[in-house]
């Protein structure tokens, strides 16, 4: 479409679920909510009822950081960004109405029913930041500029938390270290309260969070010692009074008032949930074990549902009756990703360190966890200074029958234990199958599955290298267990090196074992030490061989900046480049490897077959952040690429993890090809509620005195498979949709076979088989048509006929449905 | 004033007694509280909350409720059935009136003071009359099963509402009738205490730990609100009824408040607002005050927790209060021959001081008191060979000999008849005569008589010269037995010619109490510390302030100074150095400088970790008159037996919590 060299660097999921509240969408029925929560640069819609990730809205150019529905309209919602832009949506149909642009970075978005035109939001002004209300103008047109801003509160906190409106938007509270403060619209009166900093017992008074009583005087706030405390009489600057509710030992992270306002939620590190009834110290309900530290808690409008975002990049949603119901999962951000990226054959997922001594299997297309396997199944305890086990590594076999895990605690000496796990056909999960204590002296360095697909069990075998300078190879021996255990075949050591890497070649039949500086080839039926490559002075950070038709090729990269290819063959280096490359990740299904490297602060990528020694595909400081660990993943359809120097992506698929933890994927795709083409098309009308199905009507109504094409044909050819007006007819939502007057002669008449389809000779050989059927008997029915025609003509002025269309609209009609198709495609 | 060798005794085994119930007198503000072993104390807000008044208790006489009536008159009643009033002069129960219902739980006295109901353990509730001279039956109100353990009146004096186990009745006075009840059987609930406001809101505190509030005339619960997992034993509401304050058995203390719901509206709400834990204990007994809320419990503490919003300025007022020891001096030391006598309510002990690095020896067998009356003064002789106490219907003198190691007390025979009790008892310091202080402000003169008698010589009466009806509760002789000091009720000093038995003059009168007082050694000047911690020092045969009293007064002291918690219980000088002087309270040891500045409010007044850092002549500039020492706490008493040797007698607050039976079991964090 644009030009072939686009490749460009795309946020392709784990994106932070918790960037702010997440809000309920208002419907009658279970079925018909969402939650709709910012993840990264955008906002995610999802069924309540499903969990199912329905829309993704997507138009902000940086951080959102606040969701919020319009008051006035619930099927509108409010979104604010760090791009500046306040964006109104129509997110049922996921349609971008109004933009409008502020111009300062937004950290927050606060709307209230009491300001009719006015949201408010927090902005920076030199260091501090201060809340000011935004005039939105309700003049027509999609970008407006919103620049009517004026000052409410001062050196507030730039947390969204920081600060929450009170009773119909009365006064607004807000804190900041250990200062309230409280502002009051109609009187223009501020109250400001201070707590001491810390007070005797060693409490820590800071303000964490607030929210506000939604019928009472009464404000909340949180605090860093996990204190609660109930304000009331605020109005008076000394009369004022506090009363508090202590359960939490750590800070309070948020906190929300019921639709009633007769208790209270609060959530902190503790992944607790916690109801508090009418204030009161004593009466409350607890929801444990919620898995991690609670960010932020919001409630439906009515109620009945309540909704924790996680830190782990989850959200929960829990009945009112603190019943826990569904959860969200992102990609979990690990504190330490040890294990790096790890593709599962099984499942195609990429599995990673998720929750402490988990393992996350995370399911790319649809930037969801398919499930965490405990792997260390030891009790975590949230604790500073508390070493804990936590995995290590991680290996596949090809099939993805075996998973090897390595998992280290480090305490005065490190205790390390080597896991196995076979996967039950039955139960569809890994069961361990031998646990090894101690596999190595010191810590594992690397480890990898010999992996050949068609050979039979017993090539099965696992190599890991460790710091105590030797690689080991284990293998199953079947005496004891049907299945096997796994036991110690063979150590290798080289000259007393560190063992830093290993790799097995394609057909299994060599083993390359790099020993600091040096990298050695062994035989792997006798265990002989073939040959050993070296490229002084670096040691060997990575190393990889080549597949396919670059099978006889070794490549490492060294740490002092050389990536070298040895052929096998002739035991000499082919090539070697001069490139600081930080990981070496080869495609398993095709010959290229693409290597990252990192240089004056910025990532680059080359793609290269390691038979020639010129890169492919180099794509220079495309990205601001280190590179931590990259892994192909194979598509499951092969995608059409046009330009040559992006075949490789053909097959499969790039991933790579940053330093920050964010998962990114390149594509060459434009931008504007990504973004679905409906939502872009349907932008372009204004005052009339756009879905494709208006779009098509309008198309009619334009070209009404062209004829001749029947509709109705294609609609019957398509019945088995929903013909896409039926479809639009279903699928729109009901308060977008023209009147039921309007909608029913056009519905009726594209079920009509009408009697020009014998006219048609130019329709498509599909169509043609499946209407030769229809027409004898269809004769009757043909004349109610034209009878029926014939009626509606005087009021044609109108525009409701439909049923003729000439070729050109029938073109634009097949790229709707096809565009159409894609729209739906991406629920 | 260099170093001293320091006897550090802390082998005093004094548990205070746990506060009972309180009583606060609004027009007086005064605070009357009564202690478990049926001792009573009046407290007086307007000095600084110095413990004016104390009168010891007896094992027969328990009190389990305190009012205040018919202006200044303070009632007790308790479990032996009788309402006794005080006579807070005489500092002795006046007069008892039978209740004829069994032991009494509660007694409230309606607004005016006019009356006061009485709950009995048979379920009545009757109805007495104060009349000059005592208290008169009216008549009894409708009897039900169960005792009345809480009472109160409606502000108009028509209704009463008591409380009992599962139920709370409200009663109309004139009728006797009762209104309908209510209440629930399922587990036994005791209703510890109720209040009744004008509104027609009855609030009641259970054994369930929950504050209730309920509408009196439909019988409807209103609001209830559960404070503890423990009961609820105490309730007070302040005047306004606009806030009331629960005590619960967990030892802690909650405020309600009633708030409007919307700030302008004109709903409002009970709200709780503030929790305090000042307690380990069962708090019995709370008051609220118009600034403050004031809590005593069983561990024996009284809290006084002002409201901030409530308090005007900063001051003396502003600043929590935390009393644990009575404001008397229970130690008295001789000297020479170096021996602690130690007064508990019921016996004395008689130590010996060993050498500085040695524990002390425990000597000679105290005597034991027979009968149930508590102990009201003591004192040993500055040579260590008699002992004296009191109480309230007796006088008793001992004759301590001492052969070596061992020790024999010897009852004196024929002590005189005196006017009992005896307030004070004080030895002249060469142990030829004691000093007893008796009511009316009359001090009797008692010759010790060698080798164990006594002869009464003189009685000074003070009433005579002044009138005072009080009681002396203060003395201090002078080293060469010339002149004696005595303080009466209220809060003159007179000084006496010992040589003449005649009134030599007063101390011009100053609106605070006396809380200690001691005569210099060589100078023959008074030097008295008042509740407000103002210093005096008066020349006795001058008969004025000396200058540096003067002195004193036109600069003012030092602010920390004035707004320390607890007062100077005992005044000590240095014999070598005239211009030193020892002044304790509970938590510091102040050795006062005469001949050095005095200390501006700018200067540190705790100074000496500074000083010591300092080199000489910058040290030399730093130093001011009052040398504070805070190491010894909580100290109960401090004495110099020569120029280079103290004694200080210390009580850990852990030692006294570890006498008391253990508190309410509650999970900590963390624990």
């Amino acid at each position: 479409m644009v030009a072939p060299a686009a490749l460009r660097v795309v946020r392709c999921g784990g994106g932070a679920l918790h960037g702010a509240r997440a809000v309920f969408s208002v419907g009658a029925r279970q079925a018909g909510r969402f939650l709709l929560c910012a993840s990264g640069d955008f906002v995610k819609m999802y069924s309540v009822a499903t969990e199912e990730l329905v829309r993704l809205l997507r138009g902000h150019g940086d951080l959102v950081t606040g969701v919020q529905l319009a008051p006035h309209n619930h099927l509108q919602l409010y979104s604010s960004s760090l791009d500046g832009t306040i964006k109104l949506w129509d997110f049922t149909d996921g349609i971008l109405i109004k933009t409008f642009t502020v111009g300062h970075q937004l950290l927050a978005l606060y709307a209230l029913p009491a300001s009719e035109d006015s949201v408010f939001v927090i902005i920076p002004k030199r260091d501090t930041y201060q809340l000011v209300s935004v005039k939105l103008t309700k003049a027509a047109g999609q970008d407006m500029e919103a620049k009517e801003l004026s000052v409410v509160l001062e050196g507030v906190d730039a947390s969204p938390k920081c600060t929450a409106f009170g009773r119909e938007g009365e006064y607004v509270a807000s804190v900041k270290d250990v200062s309230l403060q409280v502002y009051f619209f109609k009187r223009k009166q501020l109250n400001r309260f201070s707590l001491r900093a810390t007070n005797k017992k060693g409490g820590n008074n800071v303000f964490t969070c607030v929210a506000c009583h939604p019928h009472e005087d009464c404000i909340a706030t949180g605090h860093a010692d996990g204190k609660i405390r109930l304000w009331r009489n605020f109005n008076h600057k000394k009369e004022y009074t506090f009363s508090t509710l202590h359960w939490h030992h750590d800070k309070v992270l948020d906190l929300a008032f019921s639709v009633e306002g007769t208790s209270l939620l609060s959530g902190g590190v503790e992944s607790v949930l916690v109801q508090w009834h009418s204030g009161s110290d004593c009466k409350k309900d607890f929801l444990p074990r919620l898995g991690s530290a609670i960010e932020y808690v919001s409630i439906s409008s009515d109620g009945t549902f309540y909704c924790t975002s996680h830190t782990d990049n989850r959200i929960t949603i829990i009945n009112s009756n603190l019943r826990f119901s569904k959860t969200i999962q992102g990609l979990i951000k690990a504190r330490d990703i040890k294990t790096g990226l790890v593709v599962d054959p099984r499942t195609k997922a990429l599995v990673l360190n998720g929750e402490p001594g988990h393992l996350q299997f995370y399911c790319l297309q649809s930037d969801k966890q398919l499930y965490s396997l405990d792997i260390v199944q030891q009790e975590y305890i949230h604790q500073a200074g508390l070493n804990q086990s936590d995995l290590a590594r991680v290996a596949f076999s090809a099939q993805g029958k075996w998973l090897a895990t390595v998992e280290e605690r480090e305490e005065t000496d490190l205790e390390l234990q080597l896991k196995l796990w076979f996967f039950d056909e039955e139960t569809q999960s890994f069961r361990l199958n031998t646990r090894i204590s101690m596999p190595h002296e010191d810590h594992v360095t690397a480890m990898c599955f010999r992996d050949m697909d068609e050979m039979e069990d017993d090539s099965l075998m696992l190599v890991t290298t460790g710091r105590d300078c030797v690689f080991k190879v284990w293998v199953i021996l079947e005496d004891t267990d049907p299945e096997g255990n796994w036991s110690c075949d063979f150590v290798g050591s080289y000259h007393g090196y560190q063992a830093t890497n290993c790799c097995f070649s394609e057909d299994g039949s060599l083993l390359a074992v790099s020993f600091e500086e040096t990298v050695t080839v062994w035989d792997s039926s006798t265990w002989d030490l073939k040959c050993t490559f070296c490229h002084p002075p670096g040691k060997i950070r990575t190393i990889c061989f080549g597949r396919l038709t670059c099978s006889k090729y070794l490549i490492g990269a060294t740490d002092h900046g050389f990536l070298c290819c040895w052929n096998l063959l002739s035991c000499a280096l082919e090539w070697s480049a001069h490139l600081n490359v930080v990981v070496l990740q080869p495609d398993p299904l095709s010959e290229y490897i693409a290597a990252f490297s990192w240089l004056f602060k910025e990532s680059s990528l080359f793609v290269f077959k390691p038979n020639e020694p010129r890169p492919i595909c180099i794509q220079r400081k495309f990205c601001k952040e280190r590179i931590q660990f990259a892994a192909f993943v194979p598509r499951d359809v092969p995608e059409t690429i046009g330009s040559e120097k992006y075949l490789w992506l053909r097959r499969s698929q790039l991933f790579f993890l940053t330093d920050t933890q964010e998962l990114m994927t390149v594509s060459t795709k434009s931008l504007e090809e990504r973004l679905t083409l409906s939502s872009k098309q349907l932008a372009v009308e204004e005052s009339l509620p756009v879905t494709p199905f208006s779009l098509l009507l309008g198309k009619h109504r334009q070209q009404q005195s062209q004829e001749d094409v029947d509709l109705g044909k294609i609609v019957r050819h398509h019945r088995e498979q929903d013909s896409p007006a039926v479809k639009e007819l279903l699928h729109t939502p009901a308060h977008v949709l023209p009147s039921a007057s309007f909608l029913c002669p056009i519905f009726i008449n594209s079920l009509l076979v009408s009697k020009e389809n014998k006219s048609v000779e130019e329709a498509p050989a599909e169509v043609e088989m499946e209407s030769e059927g229809a027409e004898d008997d269809s004769d009757e029915e043909n004349t109610v048509t034209e009878m029926k025609q014939e009626d509606i003509m005087p009021t044609e002025s109108l525009g409701e006929t439909t049923h003729k269309l000439s070729k050109s609209e029938e073109k634009e009609l097949r790229k709707i449905r096809k565009t159409d198709y894609s729209w739906i495609s991406v629920f | 004033m260099g170093e001293f060798e320091v006897h550090r005794v802390r082998f005093f085994g004094l548990v205070p007694a746990g506060v009972r119930c309180m009583a606060y007198q609004h027009r007086g503000c005064r605070l009357a509280l009564a202690r478990t072993d049926g001792a009573v104390e009046v407290y007086n807000f307007a000095a600084n909350y110095f413990m004016e008044k104390a009168i010891p208790g007896h094992q027969a006489r328990s009190v389990e409720a305190l009012c205040w009536a018919a202006g200044e008159r303070l009632f007790g009643a308790g479990l032996s059935g009788d309402i006794t009033e005080y006579d807070l002069e005489r500092l002795r129960p006046a007069r008892t009136v039978d209740g004829f219902g069994g032991p009494i739980w509660s007694m409230a006295a309606n607004n005016d003071g006019t009356r006061l109901a009485i709950g009995c353990e048979d379920g009545s509730v009757k109805l007495f009359q104060v009349v000059p001279g005592g208290v008169q039956f009216e008549k009894n109100l409708d009897r039900q099963k169960g005792r009345v353990l809480c009472l109160s009146w409606h502000p108009s004096g028509t209704h009463l509402a008591a409380g009992s186990i599962n139920f709370i009745r409200v009663l109309d006075v004139r009728s006797g009738n009762e209104l309908p009840q209510r209440g629930s059987k399922k587990r036994e609930c005791v209703v510890w205490s109720i209040a009744f406001l004008s509104s027609g809101t009855v609030i009641s505190s259970d054994s369930f730990g929950r504050v209730q509030f309920w509408d009196w005339e439909r019988g409807t619960l209103q609001d209830s609100h559960t404070v503890s997992t423990s009961a609820v034993l105490s309730l007070a509401v302040s005047e306004e009824e606009d806030s009331i304050v629960v005590g619960t058995s967990a030892g802690a203390t909650y405020q309600f408040q009633l708030l409007p719901v919307k700030a302008g509206g004109q709903e409002k709400r009970w709200v709780r607002t503030k929790p305090f834990q000042h307690h380990t204990h069962d708090v019995r007994a709370v008051v609220h005050t118009p600034t403050a809320l004031i809590s005593g419990g069983l561990d024996a503490q009284l809290v006084i927790r002002p409201l901030m919003e409530k308090v005007q300025k900063k001051g003396y007022d502003a600043v929590l209060r935390k009393f644990t020891f009575p404001h008397r001096r229970l130690v008295s030391c001789a000297r020479k021959a170096r021996l602690l006598l130690f007064q508990f309510s019921q016996h004395l002990e008689l130590w010996r001081l060993g050498s500085t690095n040695k524990t002390g020896t425990p000597h000679s067998a105290p005597p034991h008191l027979q009968g149930p009356e508590h102990i009201y003064c003591s004192c040993v002789s500055p040579c260590g060979s008699w002992i004296a106490y009191s109480t309230a219907s007796r006088f008793h003198l001992y004759r301590v000999q001492h052969e070596g190691d061992s020790i024999s007390v010897k009852k004196v025979p024929g002590v005189p008849k005196l006017l009992l009790p005896a307030y004070q008892l004080q030895c002249a310091s060469d142990s030829g005569r004691l000093f007893v202080a008796s009511d009316r402000g009359s001090v009797h003169v008692v010759q010790l008589l060698e080798p164990g008698g006594c002869k009464h010589l003189h009685t000074i009466c003070v009433w005579c010269c002044s009138g005072t009806r009080e009681a002396v509760y203060l003395l201090a002789s002078s080293a060469d037995g010339n002149w004696l000091a005595a303080v009466s009720g209220d809060w003159e000093v007179h000084i006496y010619s010992l040589k003449h038995f005649k009134h030599h003059c007063t101390v011009p009168t100053y609106s605070c109490a006396v809380t200690a007082l001691a005569i210099h050694p060589a100078t023959n000047n008074l030097f008295i510390s008042y509740s407000d911690q103002q210093l005096f020092e008066f020349s006795i045969p001058e008969k004025q302030y000396t200058a540096w009293s003067r002195m004193v007064q036109n600069s003012g002291l030092h602010k920390l100074w004035l707004e320390r918690d607890s007062p100077i219980t005992h005044i000590a000088f240095n014999p070598k150095n005239t211009s030193q002087i020892l002044l304790h309270d509970v938590y510091m040891l102040c050795v006062l400088d005469k001949s050095l500045p005095l200390p501006d409010n700018n200067t540190l007044l705790v100074n000496q970790s500074t000083l010591k850092q300092l080199s000489e002549p910058a040290r030399r500039r730093q130093l001011h008159a009052f040398k504070i020492c805070k190491k010894f706490q909580p100290l109960l008493f401090a004495d110099l037996l020569d120029e280079r040797c103290l004694v200080t007698v210390e009580r850990p607050a852990v030692d006294i919590s570890a006498e008391l039976p253990p508190p309410v079991q509650q999970k900590k964090f963390g624990t």
